[in-house]
């Protein structure tokens, strides 16, 4: 009797302890893989932590590695404003070598947490060091960056030419045209809370019609039937006529890009158009991690961004403009969709941002319930 | 002598047992979370407690709590009022197909957010079938979709109580002159009061707590705390207003837990050999109509618009199986790495390591909190950890995440860093699944007689051959459901998935998370299509386990 108790009370340490030895032997497993460019010794692996509308890390790793040498691993921590946030969290013990995909909204928040370690601005290419200097106005003027610009873009509201063409309307071109009783319940904006692209539209509003006339335009927006949506996708091709066949609003908020994907079939024409006078820009920049584990690597990996190679082929993958003004657009971009002109859009400095967007979320909160 | 020999190996294997599962709730949950909320609370390294006043004076904590629990308790009371009718015919009834019809309505439970999500406005949104009714965006759509997932939480708990309950009370009322609806409201109603009671507190736990689905119908206007959470630490780093919601959270959470434990309590007993079962008779018909009704448009029509919205093509191209061949084949545009092949492979890999986590603790922990000790203090003890290892369930994925982030950096003594690491997302799944395998299991065992127990150790067997014998078999036959819940809970996991860093190979849920995002006109249409794969996985793996469910064993009656 006392023989099989024993036995069956080893049995029962035994279960209890085999998840330990599964779990011991999972991270075992994962060793290999995971990190080895913090736990080997070589300092020919480097890790770039991206937003999650960056393109294919496999592919990317490759093309990188094939142009710097370095292993490239690629890791992925949510859109801008949580990446941002992520990093400003982790100061110190930074999670990757590198970063890209941090944009003009969030930059100050890398700045003021002491996030990026100085780059040298001779990598830049002609154009960018302007973008860099705009997020760092107390270091500007120095030989290197915190930020590196590596694309760019800008959020416009787009309209169906078709639609205005068909009922005999004239098309919009301005803020003010929005709230006009002519263009009544056809715009589709994006909650400014929900959506970086609507964030940024908000923002625009409060660059042209100030902290304390925003508020009354969006007022404004909203006793003119403008439906306010959470997600672009929602917009644009559930509410915009332009890209959907149940869509039943000729007014969006969108990209300045986007009349490109609108083109007919031999190229000739766009259905859409983006009204330039209503955009705020878009910059992403990329940069080295204070605390980082292999910082030249980091920084080839940067130069790789700013490389002809990549800058060439952004608009293609991911959407946006190079900020190198020498690479190539293409055709139905540079014909289509073609930037704001400088100055003609509607921005912010990174720290007035950073300074304003709550109390703006909540000043809108208010207002039109959003 | 020997008596006190005997009793040292018994404590520490149950010591052992409870210890470790535990540990992993602690280091894995409990620190993180708690790390996070301290560093909200420390300004400069001292105690700052100020955050606590500002925020409870804003007007919008109010009103995002307000929200929470509005939802929650229409939530739950819908889910109530159509589960009892779900229960009746599916427990009470006997019919053909009958178990087939009961698997089927433990699939919406874990069905993704994210198809829930995407579901209830390709009915309800613009371009949807019922767009027209002007319900998007509304009270009503966020609450329809909250009962969409928990009617089967209510239907399998009421249930199984249900069908072991004696009728005989009831007979003698009907027989001496009651109609049926009298003798329902004045015998059964009160009879199954534990057991609604109790589906009930957990079903406002689930809402009160939903994320996703929250986040995609109800927008800000209805954001509830959970969304308020993400918002204020995800957009704006805000830890320290962050941290009062998640300790305003944590109490609901506590006070529902508590209320589901005392409830649950009650009517968690050895399970008797009474089981009433008859056919439908014309007297049901009402009851049928509610059941066919709640069906049919609480759950088939949402899935029928996803599949019908998934089988069109971008604008103006018809009805066409595009969007399921861009999965399969996708163009060069598509943000799709590699096929959808590939992601189903990697989430049914993650998700077989989160099971094997949350099923080898989940037993362990059901062992040792299904021990009925004659010492108060140890029952106080067992009731205690039985409440802590459900609180997952009731925490912030956002919360999880970043505190997971913060407290992860090469300090458990391994050579590398597990924030980075792919490991870390099957253990966020498995804490999540954990509560779920427990309140799947216990009921098996602590519906054992403990007579049987007493007879066995009568006739001489020892505890662990008593264990061994009676409850390592009962165990295992109930461990497919257990198992296949588990695992379908896994692979619809987003929000904590989405909020660790990740390695850059995608899961199906984020897969669709970032084709829906997608400006390249084709991706919603196969974001839609990718919801319907997911939900299909899901389906097949639910019903399978149910089949695995040996008969006569009443399970799952969290």
């Amino acid at each position: 009797m006392t023989y099989v108790r024993n036995r069956s009370t080893a049995r029962l340490v035994a279960i209890s302890a085999l998840p330990l030895a599964a779990a011991l032997a999972l991270t075992g497993c994962s060793n290999g893989g995971a990190d080895e460019g913090e736990t080997g010794a070589e300092s020919s692996a480097v890790t770039i932590v991206v937003h999650d509308s960056f393109i294919d890390g496999e592919a990317f790793g490759a093309a990188a590695k094939a142009a710097t040498g370095y292993d490239v691993e690629v890791m992925t921590a949510g859109d801008g404003g949580e990446l941002t946030n992520k990093l400003v969290l982790t100061q110190g013990a930074p999670i990757a070598d590198a970063f890209f995909g941090v944009d003009n909204t969030f930059a100050s928040r890398i700045i003021d947490g002491d996030v990026a370690a100085p780059v040298d601005a001779s990598i830049l290419p002609q154009g960018a060091l302007e973008l860099a200097n705009a997020v760092n106005p107390d270091g500007a003027g120095g030989d290197s960056v915190p930020l590196v610009p590596v694309d760019m873009g800008a959020t416009c509201i787009n309209i169906d030419t078709a639609w205005f063409a068909e009922q005999g309307v004239a098309e919009p071109e301005t803020f003010e045209d929005l709230t006009d009783e002519q263009y009544r319940d056809l715009t589709v904006l994006l909650d400014p809370t929900a959506s970086s692209t609507g964030a940024s539209f908000m923002i625009a509003t409060v660059a042209a019609f100030g902290e304390d006339g925003f508020a009354d335009y969006w007022k404004q927006l909203d006793e003119n039937g403008a439906r306010i949506v959470q997600g672009w996708s929602d917009a644009y091709y559930g509410e915009f006529t332009g890209a959907s066949d149940s869509g039943t609003r000729p007014i969006v908020l969108s990209y300045s890009s986007s009349p490109a994907f609108t083109v007919n079939e031999d190229g000739t024409a766009s259905t859409t158009r983006a009204l330039l006078d209503t955009c705020s820009t878009q910059v992403e920049y990329a940069g080295v991690l204070e605390g980082a584990a292999n910082p030249e690597g980091a920084q080839a990996v940067i130069e790789y961004l700013l490389s002809s190679e990549f800058q060439q082929s952004i608009p293609d993958e991911m959407y946006m403009y190079p900020v190198d003004e020498s690479a190539e657009l293409p055709a139905a971009w540079a014909e289509f969709a073609p930037l704001p002109a400088e100055g003609q859009t509607h921005d912010l400095s990174s720290s007035e941002v950073q300074a304003g967007l709550q109390d703006w979320l909540r000043t809108l909160g208010d207002t039109v319930g959003l | 002598m020997r008596a006190s020999d005997r009793r040292l190996p018994r404590a520490l294997a149950w010591g052992a047992a409870a210890a470790i599962p535990a540990l992993f709730v602690g280091v894995f949950f409990l620190w993180p979370v708690l790390a996070l909320i301290a560093t909200g609370f420390t300004s400069d390294g001292r105690l700052d407690l100020a955050g606590i006043p500002e925020v409870l004076g804003l007007e919008r904590s109010w009103r995002v709590l307000g929200n929470t629990l509005a939802q929650a308790s229409l939530a739950t009371a819908l889910s109530i009022a159509l589960g009892i009718p779900a229960a009746f015919v599916l427990y009470k009834l006997k019919f053909r197909g009958r178990s087939f019809l009961r698997g089927l309505l433990t699939v919406p439970f874990v069905l993704p957010t994210v198809v829930v999500g995407v579901a209830f406005t390709a009915l309800f949104g613009p371009g949807g079938s019922l767009h027209v009714l002007g319900l998007d965006r509304s009270l009503l759509v966020v609450v329809l979709a909250l009962a969409f997932f928990n009617v089967t939480v209510v239907a399998r708990t009421v249930g199984g109580y249900w069908s072991q309950l004696d009728s005989r009370q009831a007979q003698a009322a009907r027989m001496l002159g009651a109609g049926p609806v009298r003798a329902f409201l004045a015998i059964t109603l009160p009879a199954l009061g534990p057991a609604i009671a109790s589906a009930g507190a957990l079903v406002f736990l689930f809402c009160a707590t939903s994320f996703g689905v929250v986040l995609i119908l109800g927008g800000r206007e209805f954001a509830n705390i959970e969304t308020e959470i993400y918002r204020l630490t995800v957009q704006f780093l805000d830890l320290r207003s962050a941290a009062v919601l998640s300790l305003v959270q944590f109490a609901i959470v506590a006070l529902a837990l508590l209320a589901s434990s005392l409830l649950r309590k009650k009517h968690e007993r050895a399970y008797g050999m009474r089981h009433e079962e008859r056919t439908a008779r014309q007297g049901d018909a009402p009851v049928l109509i509610v059941f066919g009704a709640t069906l049919i448009f609480l759950h088939v029509l949402p899935i029928a618009a996803l599949v019908w919205r998934s089988l069109q093509g971008v604008k103006g191209t018809g009805v066409t199986f595009a969007n399921y061949v861009a999965l399969v084949d996708p163009p060069e545009s598509s943000p799709l790495r590699g096929t959808v092949f590939d992601a189903i492979g990697l989430s049914l890999w993650i998700a077989c390591l989160a099971t094997l986590i949350a099923v080898v603790f989940g037993m362990m922990v059901v062992l040792v909190v299904s021990r009925k000790p004659r010492s108060r203090l140890l029952q106080r003890s067992i009731s205690l950890y039985d409440s802590a290892i459900m609180l997952p369930l009731g925490i912030s994925a956002v919360t999880l995440g970043f505190g997971l982030l913060l407290t992860m950096h090469r300090r458990l003594g391994i050579g590398f860093d597990l924030r980075t690491s792919i490991v870390l997302i099957p253990i966020a799944q498995a804490l999540i699944a954990l509560p779920l395998v427990v309140r799947t299991l216990l009921p098996v065992l602590r519906g054992i007689d403990t007579r049987t127990r007493e007879a066995a150790m009568m006739l001489g067997a020892t505890p662990a051959r008593v264990l061994a014998t009676i409850d390592f078999p009962l165990l295992g036959r109930t461990a497919g459901l257990a198992l296949g819940f588990a695992f379908a809970v896994s692979l619809g996991e987003f929000g904590a998935t989405a909020f660790l860093v990740r390695p850059d190979a995608q899961t199906l849920p984020v897969v669709i998370a970032t084709l829906v995002g997608n400006p390249e006109p084709a991706s919603y249409g196969a974001a839609l299509a990718a919801s319907v794969v997911l939900g299909v996985l899901s389906a097949g793996i639910m019903l399978g386990a149910e089949r695995l469910r040996p008969a006569g064993i009443s399970t799952g009656s969290w």
